[in-house]
């Protein structure tokens, strides 16, 4: 018997121990690993401060969606040992592998800001990146009857890079359906040069800012928060005041990968971007969140490496060169407040442009501008997350390169 | 678009940040650098190599990654280059602005 095991159980390893257990040979006996019993539905989080969806509606549990050949254990990682190819679990068991694969995505690491995780964290410095930042921020904004709200981003990268600014074109929204947008001064604080840092994005999207009169503050890369003023500081001498700061703290990847010895300042497992097979070592893969590949951090990113990941895992297993097939191709609806939406498709080479999707000069979707259809889409997201993505089947019409038929590039 | 700069054509972008590294050489970026109003140190450069190193090897570059580089400090790269650090180190080095996915 040879042993394939996953670490990390989220969107990318749940959606590997599918592909796997339908492709390796029958000698094979896959193990996946998760310190957690459930698995969330991250894109969610987004919508759970504004009451949109429940808590409930984005929670299942990780058994219901591995494979019942696969061997599943609860348990968190310790650490990698790469020279003996060993996994050691939290409580000194150790795993042997042939080939493993590490998914253990990323998380947010508020400690990593002066002053962030102090009095004032989950009072009135939220996150709405976990489940329980996402559901404290709720009760907080029901109760909220106006002031400075400041929209975060401490430092790249961050999963989902578009969510902290859907975040405050949905504010903008909710506070109009409360009829205290007046009351709302409402700002985006990024460490990038904009809102939008790509030419074609900036040119078409600039005027939803000015529309939903947010205020932004660009290259503001923050040093500390001091929760008693209630400001927070850049390196620059920069400063933003705030009463309620909905922050999208530092992002990191497991400690699992800092213990064993492997990542980089970030615990992201450096990866080839195109092969996906780790400069760890041979044997060792890596998809999703974990790795250091210069692609957005997506659950569709993650899908689209899937196929890109099963066929190297096989072409290794029978000794046969890799294929160089993961194109950077991520694909997010993007929520503009009001039941409308825009779509991105885009990869490592080509930006966001305008086009139709998927259908080249039919659409349904409409690419980089907003509409109820693409609403639609994100919203139907969920159902294909959890009946598709993370089960590994193929999504119609939405091949794993990205397509430039339909898309308008000069 | 094309501009000149230090006597010669150089690709660039509205910006002014080079569309094709293979262009650069010091004397470019020493020329965009006084654009930029910095006067290039040694410890300028060392900065600038090691962008240029991390660019050479896909890996996406934040404050975060420069200040840990063991080059200079978080705190160094402001005083370095005043203001956005990353983006004018950047402009200098002659590779691409840091940017998020739109
Ligand atoms: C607010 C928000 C909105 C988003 N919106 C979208 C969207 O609209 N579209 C989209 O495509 N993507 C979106 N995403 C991103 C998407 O959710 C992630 O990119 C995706 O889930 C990554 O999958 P992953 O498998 O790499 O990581 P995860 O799904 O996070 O899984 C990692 C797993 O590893 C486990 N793990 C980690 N360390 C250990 C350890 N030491 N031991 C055991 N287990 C461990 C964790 O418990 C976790 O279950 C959003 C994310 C957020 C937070």
């Amino acid at each position: 018997m040879k042993n394939l095991i996953i670490l990390g159980a989220g969107t990318a390893g749940t959606m590997m121990s599918n592909h796997l257990h339908k492709r390796l040979p029958a000698d094979w006996k896959i193990t996946i690993v998760d310190q957690r019993t459930e698995h969330y539905y991250q894109p969610g989080f987004l919508f759970v401060p504004f009451g949109i969806y429940e808590p409930e509606e984005i929670v299942k549990p990780i058994s219901k969606f591995i494979p019942k050949e696969v061997d599943w254990l609860q348990i968190e990682v310790d650490r990698i040992d790469k020279d003996t190819d060993t996994v050691y679990l939290k409580n000194g068991d150790s795993l042997p592998y042939d080939v493993l694969v590490i998914a253990t995505g990323n998380d947010i690491a508020p400690e990593e800001i002066e002053g962030m995780s102090g009095e004032g964290w989950h009072k009135d410095i939220f996150d709405f990146y976990t489940l329980e930042g996402a559901t404290k921020l709720h009760q907080k904004l029901k109760d909220f009857e106006g002031g400075k709200v400041v929209v975060h981003i401490c430092e790249m990268p961050i999963k989902c890079p578009v969510a902290p600014l859907e975040f405050a074109f949905l504010a903008d929204a909710y506070f109009e359906n409360r009829g205290i947008r007046d009351k709302v001064d409402l700002s985006f604080v990024t460490p990038m040069s904009g809102a939008f840092t790509k030419p074609k994005a900036t040119e078409k999207l600039d005027y939803l800012l000015k529309e939903k009169n947010i205020n932004v503050v660009p290259d503001f890369n923050i040093e500390r928060v001091d929760n008693n003023e209630k400001k927070i500081y850049d390196y620059a001498g920069q400063e933003v005041a705030y009463d309620l700061l909905i922050t999208t703290p530092t992002n990191m990847g497991s400690k699992a990968i800092e213990r064993s010895g492997f990542g980089d300042e970030l615990n992201y497992v450096p990866t080839n971007k195109a092969t996906l097979q780790t400069k760890v070592k041979d044997n060792i893969f890596a998809i999703g969140d974990a790795t250091n590949v210069p692609a957005s951090k997506a659950g569709s990113v993650a899908h689209f490496e899937g196929e890109v990941l099963l066929e190297n895992v096989l072409n290794y297993i029978e000794g046969k060169p890799l294929k160089e097939g993961f194109d950077g191709h991520a694909n997010c609806f993007v929520e503009t407040g009001h039941g409308k939406a825009l779509l991105i498709d885009f990869n490592y080479t080509h930006e966001p442009v305008t086009g139709t999707f998927p259908f080249p000069g039919v659409g349904p979707l409409r690419l980089l501008k907003e509409s109820r259809m693409n609403h639609m889409g994100k919203m139907a997201f969920k159902w294909i997350y959890w009946n598709m993505l993370i089960t590994g089947k193929h999504i119609p019409f939405i091949p794993n390169k990205m397509q430039l038929a339909g898309k308008n590039f000069d | 678009m094309e501009k000149i700069i230090a006597n010669q054509s150089i690709n660039v972008n509205d910006e002014g940040y080079l569309t094709n590294h293979s262009q650069w050489n010091r004397e470019i970026g020493h020329a965009i650098a006084q654009e930029e109003g910095i006067e290039m140190t040694d410890h300028h450069w060392k900065v600038v190599d090691y962008l240029q190193e991390q660019h050479k090897n896909d890996v996406p570059l934040t404050i975060r990654r420069v200040g840990k580089s063991g080059v200079v400090d978080i705190k160094g790269f402001y005083e370095l280059f005043p203001k956005g650090p990353l983006k004018t180190s950047s402009k200098i080095a002659g590779i691409p602005k840091p940017a998020s996915c739109i």
